[in-house]
Formats: structure tokens, C-alpha cells, sequence
């Protein structure tokens, strides 16, 4: 059986109609044309997955899509604002915090989350933060760095 | 494959499609993942739970708690009577999966999925937690100790309902703390695992409450590690000796983690590890454990 939902992405509503197995993830990148977060393990070890739920990241893959109606969701495609990229979003290109980028949605979302709730992390708290994001490739030392610079330019934005 | 799908919008409506068959899904970390790793497929008919509010809160009485089985580890961890008091429940949620896990991640489905290695049922039998069931009958009340029946089994009844953890107030001066084996900081469950409770009477621990995790088929308390504790000096031959009860009291399995050998030969030393902070803390030491996965909870970063 299908059912009819109503899924907030973004700021925009999407309706749509899935099976109730469907996890939040495959209804988002499939159903919605959003690919930017990542099916990683599918199995919440990874955190290639995850979106704000409410502000909060989640691993989309496990989380069923039909629970998040009536929630905030936010992906890697709602950082941006006005088609300018995220300082973060920036900050892990110029700071080389991206190789293959299969995380790199993921990741983008931790920092996003760590830095509404702690605007000056220290590197470890940033370390701690991004502990639930695996990447394979850059050796976490461009990451960090580039959270560091956001957090840095938004300070700046808003002295 | 998941067939019918309800979101609860008040208990009565949860225990009515419970007594239909449903099985109840909250922040689906164990039941989606579950499946994702073929342990079990998703259940037929689900009900969603995670609207009903009147199941999140966490509240004070009487120097005791009764945490609602929504509250998520992250709520657990960022509440103060829980890290002042309870500590080892703050030590043991902070380490649940990662981040991620912890934001959706319920007590309630924790304690229910009754995992031998779970994290949170040490601190919760060593602090005398009971269970509280609901069912279109009403309420009732069960201990975990009895709750924790074999490895993912509990003695709920068909139809009943977590809805809430409820601990007394611990003895005090007291202090308490959850250590594990782990080989990993994050998405890690424990290899093997202790919870330790103290209460001081003067220079000497005048009761202890101790738990293994991950060396049994359910968690269990070890009451010769328990004695060897009580009315000593909480000093290092009384520590020694409560690790020694905990590694002999350990039933462990061999699985990809570890071997049963290792597994025995950890448990005395995470035990020590355990008890020497437990009683660290109870005289008001800033005690940090080596072993857990949040420096942040341990005052290495904040």
C-alpha cells in the first residue's frame, strides 16, 4: 500500500506517494530529484546520508520517510542561498576538504549543525562533531580546516 | 516489506493499533537498520510513535526521574540532574551510536530491543530502574532486571507499551560511571562493558552497585563484585578484587568483536576502570575515564 505525504525539503513542500518501508533518504533522492546526500553503507555507519531533521542531522537511510512529515528537512541542496554557495560549502573547496566528495553532503551537514549551536568549535570539538562522517580520501585535515575558516568568515559576517 | 503504516497522535490510538498486530517504531535507528542488515525483515504493520509528546519529558521527583521512552540519548546527555546525579546514564548514552543516533535514538527503544551490549541497561539496573508498560488494560510496573528476559527478548506482553523509565534517587554521596571496551570513538557498541554505582558513608563505599554489559545474555548485576565493594576503603585491593568478581561472573560469547578469552581478560580491567571513577566522582573528583567516546562529557573540552 501507498501513501500520501507531504514532505518539507528545503523550505518547499513536496507531496508524494510511498510505500511505508521507503527511508527518508530513497524518497529524497529519487522521489524528490534531490541526489545530493549520499547512499553510503545504508546501514547509519557512514553518515553519507545525513539532513537536519528539525535541525538536527539524522541518518536519512534509516529514518522512515513517512516520519518525517510535518518536519523541517534541510539537504546538502538547501545550504546555498540566492545560488551562493554556503561558507562551508566554499571553505571545503578552497581549504581542499573535498576529494571524491561521496561524504562531503554529510559532512557539510555536521558542520552545519555544529556551527548554529557552537559558532567558535575548537578543533577537537570539531573532530567530535564530524565523528559520525566517514571519509576515505582527504585524512579529515582539509575539513577541519575548512570548518575552521567557515566559522571564522561567518563570525566575521556577523561582527 | 512493510504494508500498513499509522502515526499515533495519542497513546490510545498507539495501544489500539499495537493490540492489531502493529510493532512500534520511534526513531527507527535499531528497527530500520535492523532490516537493512537482514537481521529482520521490517515488521508487517508499523505504528509510529514518535508524535506523542506526553512520552518525551524528562522529570524530577523526589531526587528520583522518570525519563519518557522518546527521550532521545541526546536529551538524556544534555540533562543536568542526569549528568550530576546519574552520571553513568549520561556516560552510557553519550556513547550510543553517533551523533546522528543520538538525535533520534530513544531510551525506550534501546532498553526494548534488549541487546545484551546495549548501552544504557547497565546504569539503568545498577540505579534500580523500573519499566513502566502500557496496555488498553492499564499500567504496570516491572524492575529491568526482570524486564531483560534472554538476548533481544524482554517479558512484555503482546500490546504493551514502554512508555516510561522510572529511577529512585540514588544514595548520596554517591557517584557512578558506565566505562567500555570500544574500537572506535563513534557508530561503536560495547565490546565489553561496566557500570559502577557508589554511595559513601564517610571514607568507605557503603553500598555499590555493579553491571556487566556484553558478557552475559542479558545485562546483569554482579553481586560478588557488589560485596567485595561495600564497606571497604574503595582503594586499590578493594578494586582489584570487585574486577576479579566481574571477570568470573562473565559469560561472554565469541563473535567478530572479540573472543570470549578477551572478552574475560577486559572485563576485569574496564571494571577497575569503572569503579575507580564511580568512586572518583563520589568524592567529588573531576574524574575523567579514559575509555569513553565524549571528551566533552568527561571535561576535556568544555
Amino acid at each position: 500500500m501507498r501513501y500520501e505525504a507531504v514532505l518539507n525539503v528545503n523550505g518547499t513542500d513536496y507531496p508524494v506517494e510511498i510505500e511505508p518501508g521507503r527511508s527518508l533518504l530513497s524518497v529524497v533522492r529519487t522521489e524528490l530529484g534531490l541526489p545530493g546526500s549520499k547512499e553510503g553503507c545504508d546501514d547509519s555507519e557512514c553518515g553519507a546520508c545525513m539532513m537536519l531533521l528539525d535541525g538536527r542531522p539524522v541518518n536519512s537511510c534509516s529514518y522512515l520517510a513517512l516520519q518525517a512529515q510535518g518536519r523541517s528537512i534541510v539537504t546538502v541542496e538547501g545550504l546555498q542561498r540566492d545560488g551562493e554557495l554556503h561558507p562551508l560549502q566554499r571553505q571545503f573547496l578552497e581549504q581542499g576538504g573535498v576529494q571524491c566528495g561521496f561524504c562531503t553532503p554529510g559532512m557539510l551537514i555536521s558542520a552545519t549543525a555544529l556551527l548554529a549551536e557552537n559558532p567558535e568549535p575548537s578543533d577537537d570539538e570539531i573532530r567530535i562533531a564530524l565523528s559520525g562522517n566517514l571519509c576515505r580520501c582527504t585524512g579529515y585535515q582539509g575539513i577541519v580546516r575548512a570548518v575552521q575558516a567557515a566559522a571564522a568568515e561567518m563570525a566575521a559576517d556577523t561582527a | 516489506m512493510t504494508a500498513t503504516y499509522t502515526a499515533a497522535t495519542t497513546l490510545d490510538e498507539a495501544l489500539a493499533a499495537l493490540a492489531a498486530g502493529s510493532r512500534p517504531v520511534a526513531g527507527g535507528t535499531d528497527l530500520v537498520v535492523g532490516a537493512r542488515q537482514g537481521k529482520a525483515p521490517l515488521p508487517d504493520a508499523v505504528v509510529a510513535i514518535h508524535g506523542l509528546g506526553e512520552l518525551y519529558g524528562i522529570v524530577e521527583h523526589g531526587g528520583g526521574l522518570r525519563i519518557g521512552a522518546l527521550a532521545s540519548h541526546a536529551d538524556i546527555v544534555a540533562h543536568a540532574a542526569v549528568r550530576e546525579r546519574f552520571t553513568a546514564l549520561a556516560d552510557a548514552s553519550a556513547i550510543v551510536g553517533s551523533h546522528a543516533t543520538r538525535n533520534v535514538g530513544t531510551l525506550g527503544g534501546n532498553v526494548m530491543n534488549a541487546s545484551p551490549a546495549m548501552e544504557t541497561g547497565g546504569p539503568l539496573l545498577c540505579f534500580g530502574a523500573e519499566a513502566v508498560l502500557a496496555s488498553p488494560g492499564g499500567e504496570r510496573r516491572l524492575g529491568l532486571d526482570r524486564l531483560l528476559t534472554g538476548p533481544g527478548r524482554t517479558d512484555a506482553r503482546p500490546g504493551e507499551l514502554l512508555v516510561a523509565i522510572e529511577l529512585p534517587a540514588p544514595a548520596q554521596p554517591g557517584g557512578s560511571c558506565y566505562a567500555r571496551l570500544e574500537y572506535r570513538r563513534q557508530m561503536e557498541i560495547a565490546v565489553v562493558g561496566v557500570t559502577c554505582v557508589v554511595a559513601l558513608d564517610g571514607d568507605r563505599i557503603a553500598s555499590a552497585q555493579v553491571a556487566i554489559t556484553a558478557l552475559a545474555p542479558t545485562i546483569v548485576r554482579v553481586p560478588d563484585a557488589e560485596a567485595a565493594l561495600a564497606g571497604s576503603d574503595g582503594g586499590a585491593d578493594a578494586v582489584a578484587a570487585a574486577g576479579v568478581a566481574v571477570a568470573t561472573a562473565a559469560r561472554p560469547i565469541a563473535d567478530v568483536r572479540a573472543s570470549i578469552e578477551y572478552r574475560r581478560a577486559m572485563a576485569a580491567v574496564i571494571a577497575e576502570r569503572a569503579i575507580a571513577a564511580a568512586v572518583a566522582r563520589a568524592r567529588g573528583g573531576s574524574e575523567t575515564v579514559p575509555v569513553p567516546a565524549s571528551p566533552a562529557l568527561h571535561g576535556a573540552t568544555t
